[in-house]
């Protein structure tokens, strides 16, 4: 029997309800037998009426409330409808849970999950990738998990980790990403990038659906042009597993760092500009990025796929980056 | 019970049951000032960094709601001009807002933030952020929390003012706690500026309640610089939401008795607004009303005014005296989690 990556996300939450009565879930349109706009909660309200709670329009107002019922004692957990609407909570993610350890010594025990990312025709508000917007803020964990087995195990870690998490869950990932279980027999720890596949001509720094991408992006080229390339899952892209990163650069000597966000600033340059400070006597070629477009994420099928990085375009980079 | 109407202020009962809390009341309130007084001081001496916040003209709504709640039990979410009310809820404010603005280790904030943004979530104070309408949403969350740990009989008080009713993060918030039906009362303490701007250039509406109104909440006016009002209706209200009846919304007339912070003379405060001043100062008017209850002397107000002083001089002291934090030795890591490393 195969799971998706959503039937991952659906199953760790059902486990974290039954686990402990101290979770909730809260968002909009959760509750009832509609089960959340992509259905990851479907039926969790029917065992669980108490804690699986709709709550009104009010992305700032639901991210507050998280806040304040984790202070009381409860590990909330808010779905976003969007990542793209999730902004709206940016303020307290970031000025109200993100700082309050550091004001107080008082963690702030809240989950958000986020889905995010680019599915065709999703067009400019219901496409973005704003793991970067968070992952500023001092104090709050950014999770991008991009297996299904990540997704389910990643999920559970953030509702046990004391301090705030923004779990990024991929739309594209939902339904398209499938595996034999969702258990891993020694899943890595959270913070820990994850060698998804070895290689010795450079290294490929991915995370979210970017991982899938450049792990195709890798068969290709392996196949067309005998180059071998290591994927690195960042998994997490705060914390940032530098260790991970640097020690495969300095077996591959090249960098390819592939985010799906726009180009500005970024998850992508953060890791350019680590290696680049860390590790440059590492590096044989100038470290790479390929991001997004600079524009808004557009609707038409055809537009959004040249938009975004893909197999293709990153094989094309890779071979690039391999002949300097 | 005795029940007087007076107009728009709402229902007054028989003050004598008020005697206690008067008394409780009055004390925070005079020594919310004397701690205004002081810091003010030090602020004019340059002793303090940042910005100075006081509440001068707010005492009486701020004491008159936290008197009737309990540390632990209840929730009080201070906004910038409740430090009446913190004193009312511990006496222990006093030493804590010294130590946040001089930034002791042994303050809740030891430092890392100050003036008026310290709390104690554990005790039922959550830690203001400066983002307005922020809280409010926060104290809902708190309030949803007793409710699924099963407390009961227990209420929020959330304060906010008048500028604050126009922020979209109070629009929500106000919203949630009503469909959640939750144990809270809002008071909106009306100062009539939000720092410069006056409430003709803040809200369209008639009164700061019609916003109530539409959020589905009971709604009650006062004057918030009449000790023995404030208490009936809050009272009043605070009763109401621990029985069940939903979220509560006061609006209190206060006085802007001072600048939004010390940095600030306030000259956009016209000068007939300001004359008016004088016979409403809630000190005075509490004064006023316990000596005609027979409740204090002249006497006992001369012997707290001096034992506030020198209560809110020692807290000052000690505040001053103790250590402030090391950058050498900070912690400068934000999370309280950290990954393993391979």
């Amino acid at each position: 029997m195969s799971v998706t990556y959503i039937d991952a996300i659906r199953k760790a939450m059902e486990e974290l309800l039954e686990e402990d009565e101290r979770v909730f879930i809260y968002g909009e349109d959760i509750a009832g037998k509609f089960g959340g706009a992509f259905k990851a909660t479907k039926g969790l309200a029917d065992r669980f009426p108490d804690r699986v709670r709709n709550a009104p329009i009010s992305e700032d107002a639901i991210m507050g409330f998280a806040i304040g019922a984790a202070l009381g004692g409860m590990r909330p957990i808010v779905e976003m409808q969007f990542a793209d609407f999730g902004t709206l909570a940016l303020n307290q993610m970031g000025n109200n849970a993100g700082a309050h350890f550091f004001r107080t010594g008082i963690p702030v025990n809240v989950t958000m999950r986020m889905p995010c990312g680019g599915t065709p025709g999703g067009g400019p508000f219901h496409s973005q990738s704003v793991e970067a917007l968070f992952a500023r803020y001092p104090g709050v964990h950014v999770f991008t998990p991009a297996t299904v087995a990540d997704a389910y195990f990643m999920l559970k870690q953030a509702v046990q980790i004391p301090d705030p998490v923004v779990f990024m869950e991929h739309k594209f990932l939902y339904r398209w990403l499938k595996a034999d279980s969702w258990l891993e027999d020694d899943p890595l720890p959270i913070g820990r990038a994850r060698i998804a596949r070895e290689g010795e001509h450079a290294t490929v720094v991915a995370f979210s659906a970017m991982t899938p991408e450049a792990l195709q992006a890798a068969r290709d080229l392996a196949e067309q042009s005998g180059y071998e390339l290591e994927v690195v899952d960042l998994r997490t892209v705060k914390p940032l597993d530098t260790d991970t990163i640097l020690a495969s650069v300095a077996r591959t000597g090249r960098l390819l760092v592939v985010s799906e966000d726009f180009p500005w600033g970024g998850v992508a340059a953060e890791v350019v500009s680590r290696v680049a400070a860390e590790g440059m006597h590492l590096l044989d070629a100038p470290p790479l990025r390929l991001t997004s477009k600079e524009s808004p994420i557009p609707y038409h099928p055809d537009l959004w796929r040249a938009h975004r990085p893909s197999a293709a375009t990153i094989a094309e980079a890779a071979r690039y980056l391999i002949s300097l | 019970m005795r029940l007087i109407r007076r107009g728009r202020e709402g229902i007054m009962r028989d003050v004598s049951e008020l005697k206690e809390a008067a008394l409780r009341a009055y004390r925070a309130m005079c020594m919310a000032r004397a701690f205004d007084v002081k810091v003010s001081s030090l602020y004019k001496a340059g002793k303090i960094f940042g910005g100075v916040f006081l509440g001068k003209g707010h005492e009486a709504i701020s004491a008159g709601s936290a008197v009737f709640l309990k540390p632990g039990r209840d929730v009080y979410n201070p906004f910038i001009r409740e430090m009446a009310g913190r004193c009312a809820w511990d006496e222990s404010a006093v030493l804590e807002t010294a130590r946040s603005y001089f930034g002791s280790v042994h303050g809740f904030m030891g430092g890392k933030d100050g003036n008026v943004h310290w709390g104690m979530p554990a005790q039922g104070v959550p830690a203001p952020v400066s983002h307005l309408g922020a809280m409010l949403s926060v104290v809902a969350g708190m309030m949803f929390a007793k409710r699924m740990r099963g407390d009961r009989d227990c209420v929020g008080v959330a304060n906010i003012g008048d500028g604050a009713t126009s922020v979209g993060a109070a629009h929500e918030a106000f919203n949630l706690m009503a469909v959640e039906k939750l144990p809270i009362v809002v008071i909106v303490s009306n100062n009539q500026y939000a720092y410069s701007t006056p409430n003709s250039q803040e809200f369209a509406c008639e009164s700061l309640s019609d916003r109530g109104r539409g959020y589905g909440m009971a709604t009650c006016e006062c004057d918030g610089t009449d000790l023995l009002q404030t208490l009936g209706v809050m009272q009043r209200a605070i009763a109401a939401a621990r029985a069940g009846e939903g979220p509560q919304w006061v609006v209190a007339d206060t006085l802007r008795m001072c600048g939004h912070g010390e940095h600030d003379d306030a000259s956009y405060i016209p000068d007939e607004v300001r004359a008016k001043y004088a016979q409403k100062e809630p000190l005075a008017v509490a004064r006023r009303q316990l000596a005609e209850q027979g409740w204090l002397t002249e006497q006992e107000d001369a012997a707290l005014q001096e034992e506030m002083r020198e209560f809110v001089q020692k807290a000052f002291a000690r505040a001053q005296r103790e250590a402030t934090p090391d950058p050498r030795i900070l912690d400068w890591n934000a999370v309280s989690w950290k990954p393993e490393r391979a």
